[in-house]
């Protein structure tokens, strides 16, 4: 996104959070988004059992006497609530979610149905993107406590049935030492991403010009953009609050 | 009534329109006519405010348009219906919902009343009992007509009107270009269509704009246009062999 864009997907925000026209609207399509998002995505979370590969790299990784294996759960416990389940949750989402409005947007734009909103007094931008946003926001955060959950027990199957840690060993790594600040931080992270997934590609879809090829186009820049917000954002929020 | 006054749109060094001005009178069908590419659409999109002239006002019964806030846009808008080149037609939305959807918007009546509304509206364009099906369902002629009837449903003071026959056959172009004059008539709308189709210039062109290269050439009614000695629009009327044919009949 160079300054241009970036001024722009700014106005676009400033619309986006105008007075809605009836609230009651609004909350109907926040509600579908939700859906679409949160419940919708669920399956695609369950899947991602990074903490199995996880806890297994570790494992292969500690190969020391001195070490004790307890340290297996919890590395795999600090690095999955850290880093792992907001973030590779936050992009395999861009890529189902992200692509999903860019599109959905981005042929209501070339198809005028955009322009049918503004010419009956609608905000287009408010009525489009406001619920997605509002849902991407809410349903991230806890799509993400749901992948940390996933995660960690994958991690706990993974090891046991493989070896490489003892049920108990892996249990006590995860109770050991755990700092509830870390979750704060996750949940910081989810929202931020939460916000990028929802509102790039939105932004993407919104200003189309053209026709199919160009949504197509629009879709796969949403993705990238999204994608390199994401990790960047990481840093910040890692920086800003460990 | 909508007046417009010296209006002057370009993208980037393409000169769109130049100058344009017309008086639109409310209960007389208003045509824009004018070949591919002589700023008929523009002109219609920065009437409705999708696009902003560079110079010129917009006058909706004397209420300056063009220097309006977003707000005070809104409030205007309210009062316009518009049916688009392809229809626009909310694609997730049945033809009920498409046509419910401004009454949900901007009114707080029931929902039995709602459902009166657009059973009449639906009524108004010949498609009763078409409420529960989606647009992919429709033909192209019954997605105009719903996409009037959405238009009307809050009983637009001033209708707009882009390419009605575009994609249409000549017998369902009829239709849609008697149901717009009806319409115009019954409830003393101020209607704007733009057009290139000399079907509806000599069958409902009460008053016509004429552009060329994005000038306005010629106004009148569809009684003038076929005796007029401007080059360019005769060059426009009777393009057809059609029209070559009937010259002199008219």
């Amino acid at each position: 996104m160079n300054f241009t864009n970036f001024g722009k997907y700014l106005l676009l925000l400033k619309a986006v959070f105008r007075r809605p026209e009836k609230f009651r609207i609004y909350l109907k399509a926040i509600f579908k988004q939700m859906d679409f998002i949160g419940v919708g995505s669920l399956g695609l979370i369950a899947i991602t059992f990074i903490g199995a590969v996880m806890t297994l790299q570790i494992a292969f990784q500690l190969v020391s006497d001195l070490i004790p294996k307890t340290i297996i759960g919890s590395v795999n416990r600090d690095s999955t609530i850290l880093e792992l389940s907001p973030t590779i949750s936050a992009i395999v989402l861009a890529g189902k979610i992200g692509s999903a409005i860019s599109s959905e947007i981005g042929t209501m734009r070339v198809s005028e149905q955009i322009d049918a909103l503004e010419i009956m007094g609608i905000n287009s931008p408010g009525y489009l993107i406001m619920p997605k946003i509002i849902a991407g926001i809410t349903m991230v955060p806890l799509l993400v406590i749901v992948s940390m959950f996933l995660s960690i027990s994958g991690g706990y199957l993974g090891g046991t049935l493989s070896g490489a840690v003892t049920p108990s060993e892996y249990i006590q790594g995860i109770t050991t030492d755990f700092n509830p600040y870390t979750i704060t931080v996750s949940l910081v992270k989810a929202f931020v991403f939460g916000f990028i997934i929802t509102s790039v590609p939105a932004y993407e879809g919104f200003y189309v010009k053209g026709g199919a090829l160009e949504v197509a186009q629009a879709s796969t820049r949403a993705v990238v953009v999204s994608c390199i917000s994401i990790l960047a954002c990481d840093y910040i929020v890692t920086q800003l609050l460990l | 009534m909508i007046e417009i006054k010296d209006i002057n749109k370009s993208f980037g060094e393409n000169h769109v329109l130049k100058g344009i001005s017309g008086k639109f009178e409310a209960g007389v069908t208003n045509l824009i006519i004018g070949g591919s590419g002589s700023g008929k659409t523009t002109l219609l999109k920065c009437m409705i405010g999708l696009h902003q002239p560079e110079e010129g006002s917009v006058q909706y019964d004397g209420r300056e348009f063009t220097t309006m806030n977003f707000e005070e846009r809104i409030e205007i808008r309210k009062e316009i219906g518009m049916l688009f080149q392809g229809s626009a037609l909310f694609d997730s939305m049945t033809v009920e919902e498409n046509i419910m959807f401004p009454l949900n918007m901007f009114t707080e009546q029931s929902t039995k009343e709602k459902l009166e509304r657009v059973n009449f509206c639906l009524e108004r364009v010949n498609l009763e009992g078409k409420n529960k099906l989606f647009p992919a369902e429709l033909s192209g002629g019954m997605k105009k007509r719903v996409g009037i009837a959405r238009a009307i449903a809050m009983n637009p003071k001033y209708l707009f009107v882009d390419e009605p026959n575009s994609g249409l056959d000549p017998k369902t172009s009829i239709v849609i270009d008697e149901l717009i004059k009806e319409l115009t008539e019954e409830y003393n709308t101020t209607t704007i269509v733009v057009t290139h189709d000399m079907n509806s210039v000599m069958g409902i062109g009460d008053y016509i704009l004429f552009l060329h290269e994005g000038k306005k050439f010629w106004e009148g009614s569809n009684k003038e246009i076929a005796h007029t000695d401007i080059q360019e629009l005769n060059d426009f009327v009777f393009a057809s062999r059609f029209m070559k044919a009937a010259k002199g009949k008219f």
